[in-house]
């Protein structure tokens, strides 16, 4: 019996799961896919905002202003790069002008620091790559940038090394209330646990509706985006936005924390049967580059790495809801986290820990609990000198594995043993980079996967490139069969 | 530190061939580092034959070819490294490598020649719409997994793009009981060797859909399959024309890009056409002392010409070292450049002075022709014109060009395409 399972290893589901792992509790964090952080938090914007455009009467409004100041402490605790480089909303015209004027105001009002509307010629300045267009803009000198999926999986790294459980491929097909707590059922298991936090992200209404009649509908909210080679670098220094509509911040042009560049996303109202339509389409990719144009109109998209689409998580409620259940004791709803759900995701976190507390006075301190998550060697960010020492202590940090991003197998070994280890292709690629950059894996995929089948003790062909379906290998060639050791 | 006065970046077929060519101009100090675990580049997973037919006048395999080599440079005790990266290289041919054995080593180098080779470009690069699943291979990473690895990729097959590489393993793939239902081309012609479209894909009835390209690929997890699409002259897709097929795995074979970060951050000028180094005609970089061959400087389709290029590299970093050249050793230069229907010409830049007889050089050209001529001209005035019955972007063409038609004149020198008349 666990006193809390958390549905979800999302960057909200780990986030809460790290926070509450301050507490002698017993917790288990139980994710649908394959990996911690596949759904939304690894396909979005990877920005922390500064918080200035949701209404200052919002919930999200608050919760982005409170995450963004948090993230300093939370980042350098779980050894997550961040980075403040600053945003800016680019306006076109005087009517846009206006726009900036009334976004200051709001940020104002939220409490957001150092907020200040830049003339033309300064942005040029700054950015010399925007577009001649531009009249001004909001200089926000707080937003940031990180990666998502990173900062979710040194969360649920966090969380399990002070104690919690993570079970994957636990998709949860029912829930059933009982005196003391719920069963919690997936097709071949069940857990019991005395309270459920359900971070289930686009499947936030599904997940409630187990338990009662849910008052809000999640709907899926497609972008999709261009991501760019670090070849890109410098093509903008700050995150740029067009002026905001009623569909959201626009199509953004925006550097991210690896030296890459980001263009998108679009945004595109899905029917609630597409919440598994993660794909990419000609004409919305086509549609982000005309529009991307008006904030920068020389986007290198030959230097394009990868395209992909991630699916928001859009409440019938406008808002974020992050509450007890008032039908159902116990169970609390962190649900339609939409942008700017990774900005909040700390100040979120603690709120469910206060709101957990509030039910649960008497709980107690986790005696053990340590914030620190062991640091990872990032070998080509290093000296030679700390190279050296690096490989003097595991010689396997010399070997370099990903050629692109220089990344060596002693650091996939680590990325495979930690707490919430990378098992796949693509989990070891958001843990350590090998296969994201230019060549995609082309040449580092068979090394990792050698290096996956060895310190897993699995074959070949069981090597999966994210779910449990996405298999590689179909099998030994011909002539395959001679070395069937392995 | 160490010194060397020879170091070979790279052990494929480039590499080789430069160091064993230096060594035998009377250079004894040179070491290759190579990546992999073994020498031999990617020739090692080409086990079909075909290469050497210039070379060696027979036919041989990617790992016979490059075991010539290799027990040339066993033979001559050419120092190599193996799983070796190096991480930098400077302009001042200093050379930072890091390997499992000895960690981190800075190596000096009077001379340094590049030869690192190329990668493929991969799905993100033409951004082709649909979802992500596993089964999407460039094709060289396929050929790697089947033939040096052992394991099957996948049991119904789409190819996109014919270049060379996609042919080979359309034939590869079904040679090891694979269905390989098409292989689509975006162009109007195909990118791949002839004898290739051949005896890969016309052999087993394997069909070539030219001018058209995938649109959507389906699966969440794996492959599920593919759409294809006729595109119009302006390769945009035409709607309507869309046909699926089912499929577990796609095989991208849409072109190869010159390996050229090391060169780059080096500060060493790259030719934007070809992606690599601009050179010489002694094949020397922008940046002096550092040389380079093979794929990395332009993709070449056989390697053949990958050996008598890097032979030429080779060679000409051998009598930079021998000669102890300073910076301006270079005299007298005439720059090339290609105009109507050439895509570019390497090398970019020619040492009148340390021509011996002629100047051989290397270009593609933009489309299909038919009883063109490829016209040289120097200063706008024509001193060669070379008839071909059929030229194609799939195939190199390269034109000797006599001294004495350009010694003592300061001018450009071009090459352009010329349509004979009354013909198409």
């Amino acid at each position: 019996m666990y006193d809390i399972a958390i549905i979800g290893a999302g960057v909200i589901g780990s986030a809460v799961a790290r926070e509450l792992s301050r507490y002698a509790l017993n917790i288990v964090i139980l994710e649908r896919g394959n990996d911690v952080a596949v759904g939304t938090t690894k396909a979005n914007s990877a920005i922390v905002h500064a918080g200035y455009d949701a209404p200052a009467t919002s919930l999200k409004g608050k919760m982005n202003v409170k995450g963004n100041a948090m993230y300093d402490e939370v980042c350098k605790a779980l050894d997550v790069p961040f980075k403040r480089v600053g945003s800016l909303v680019v306006a076109q015209n005087d009517e846009e002008v206006e726009t900036l004027e009334s976004l200051l105001e709001n940020g104002k009002v939220l409490g957001v620091p150092g907020l200040e509307i830049l003339s033309g010629d300064t942005v040029r300045m700054r950015e010399p790559n925007l577009n001649k267009a531009i009249k001004a803009a909001l200089y926000a000198p707080t937003a940031g940038i990180v990666e998502p999926w990173e900062l979710a999986i040194a969360y649920c790294e966090n969380a399990m090394d002070n104690g919690a459980t993570l079970k994957l491929n636990f998709e949860v097909t029912g829930i059933d209330r009982k005196t003391n707590g719920f069963e919690i059922h997936s097709k071949d298991e069940t857990v019991s646990a005395s309270t459920v936090i359900n971070a289930a992200g686009i499947y936030a209404d599904a997940v409630y509706s187990m338990v009662t009649t849910s008052h809000f509908k999640i709907k899926p909210r497609r972008g999709q985006y261009y991501l760019l080679d670090k070849e890109a670098n410098g093509l903008v220094n700050h995150v740029i936005f067009p002026c905001p509509s009623k569909l959201g911040k626009g199509i953004l042009v925006a550097p991210t924390i690896d030296g890459n560049v980001l263009v998108g996303p679009d945004s595109q109202d899905l029917t609630p049967f597409d919440k598994e339509a993660t794909n990419t389409t000609g004409d919305r990719l086509q549609y982000i580059r005309e529009t991307a144009a008006a904030i920068c109109e020389v986007v290198p998209y030959k230097l394009n790495i990868t395209t992909f689409a991630g699916l928001r998580a859009e409440p019938s409620t406008g808002d974020f809801i992050i509450e007890e259940s008032t039908e159902v004791k116990n169970f609390i709803n962190v649900a339609g986290i939409k942008s700017p759900g990774l900005s909040s995701a700390p100040a979120i976190a603690e709120r469910v820990v206060s709101i957990y507390l509030d039910i649960n006075p008497e709980t107690a301190a986790n005696p053990t609990f340590n914030p620190i998550r062991r640091p990872r060697v990032k070998f080509a960010d290093m000296t030679i000198e700390a190279k050296q020492a690096v490989i003097e202590k595991d010689p396997r940090y010399g070997r370099i594995i990903c050629r692109c991003e220089m990344i060596s197998e002693g650091e996939i070994i680590d990325a495979i043993h930690r707490n919430a280890g990378g098992r796949t292709l693509n989990g070891i690629k958001r843990r350590v980079r090998p296969g994201a950059g230019r060549c995609q894996g082309g040449f580092c995929g068979p090394r990792v996967m050698e290096i996956l089948t060895r310190e897993l003790s699995l074959k070949m062909t069981d090597i999966k490139q994210e779910g449990l379906e996405s298999y590689i290998l179909t099998g030994k060639t011909k002539r395959g069969d001679k070395d069937d050791a392995i | 530190m160490t010194q060397y006065d020879i170091v070979v970046i790279g052990g494929g077929p480039a590499g080789l061939a430069a160091a064993v060519e230096a060594r035998k101009q009377g250079v004894h100090s040179i070491l290759v580092i190579e990546r992999d675990r073994e020498l031999g580049g990617i020739l090692q997973q080409c086990i079909h034959n075909g290469f050497g037919l210039r070379v060696f006048n027979e036919e041989l395999t990617g790992p016979e070819y490059a075991e010539r080599f290799i027990d040339e440079l066993e033979t001559m005790g050419i120092e190599y490294l193996l799983d070796t990266m190096v991480l930098e290289i400077t302009k001042e041919r200093q050379i930072i490598i890091s390997n499992a054995a000895k960690g981190i080593q800075v190596i000096k180098a009077k001379a340094v020649i590049l030869a690192m080779g190329c990668r493929e470009r991969t799905r993100g690069a033409l951004a082709i719409p649909g979802y992500r699943p596993a089964g999407v291979f460039n094709a060289g990473t396929a050929q790697r997994y089947i033939n040096v690895e052992g394991y099957m990729v996948g049991k119904r097959v789409v190819i996109l793009g014919s270049g060379d590489i996609g042919l080979i393993m359309a034939r590869r793939m079904t040679l090891e009981g694979a269905q390989v239902l098409a292989v689509a081309e975006i162009m109007p012609f195909s990118g791949g060797l002839t004898r290739n479209i051949v005896q890969c894909l016309d052999d087993y009835n394997i069909p070539l859909m030219l001018s058209h390209t995938i649109t959507a690929i389906k699966g969440r997890d794996r492959v599920e399959g593919v759409v294809i699409q006729k595109v119009d002259h302006k390769m945009q897709p035409i709607p309507g024309t869309e046909i699926e097929y089912k499929c577990d795995t796609i095989l991208l074979s849409v072109g190869l890009i010159p390996e050229n970060e090391l060169s780059r951050k080096a500060g060493i000028a790259i030719d934007s056409v070809t992606n690599g180094p601009v050179v010489d005609s002694n094949m020397e970089t922008t940046a002096p002392g550092i040389f380079a061959c093979g794929n990395v400087v332009h993709v070449h389709d056989l390697v053949d010409f990958v050996t008598e290029e890097s032979r030429h590299a080779g060679n000409a970093a051998a009598k930079y070292v021998l000669a102890d050249a300073c910076t301006d050793h270079k005299g007298m230069v005439i720059c090339t450049k290609a105009e109507t229907g050439v895509g570019y010409i390497v090398p970019q830049q020619i040492n009148v002075d340390s021509i011996e007889e002629k100047v051989a050089l290397f270009m593609r050209v933009r489309n299909v022709y038919h009883n063109a001529s490829l016209s040289v001209k120097l200063g706008g005035v024509e001193i060669k014109r070379v008839r071909h019955r059929h030229l194609a972007p799939g195939e190199m063409a390269r034109i000797d060009v006599d001294k004495k038609l350009f010694e003592g004149m300061q001018a450009e020198m071009t090459v352009s395409v010329v349509l004979e008349e009354g013909k198409a």
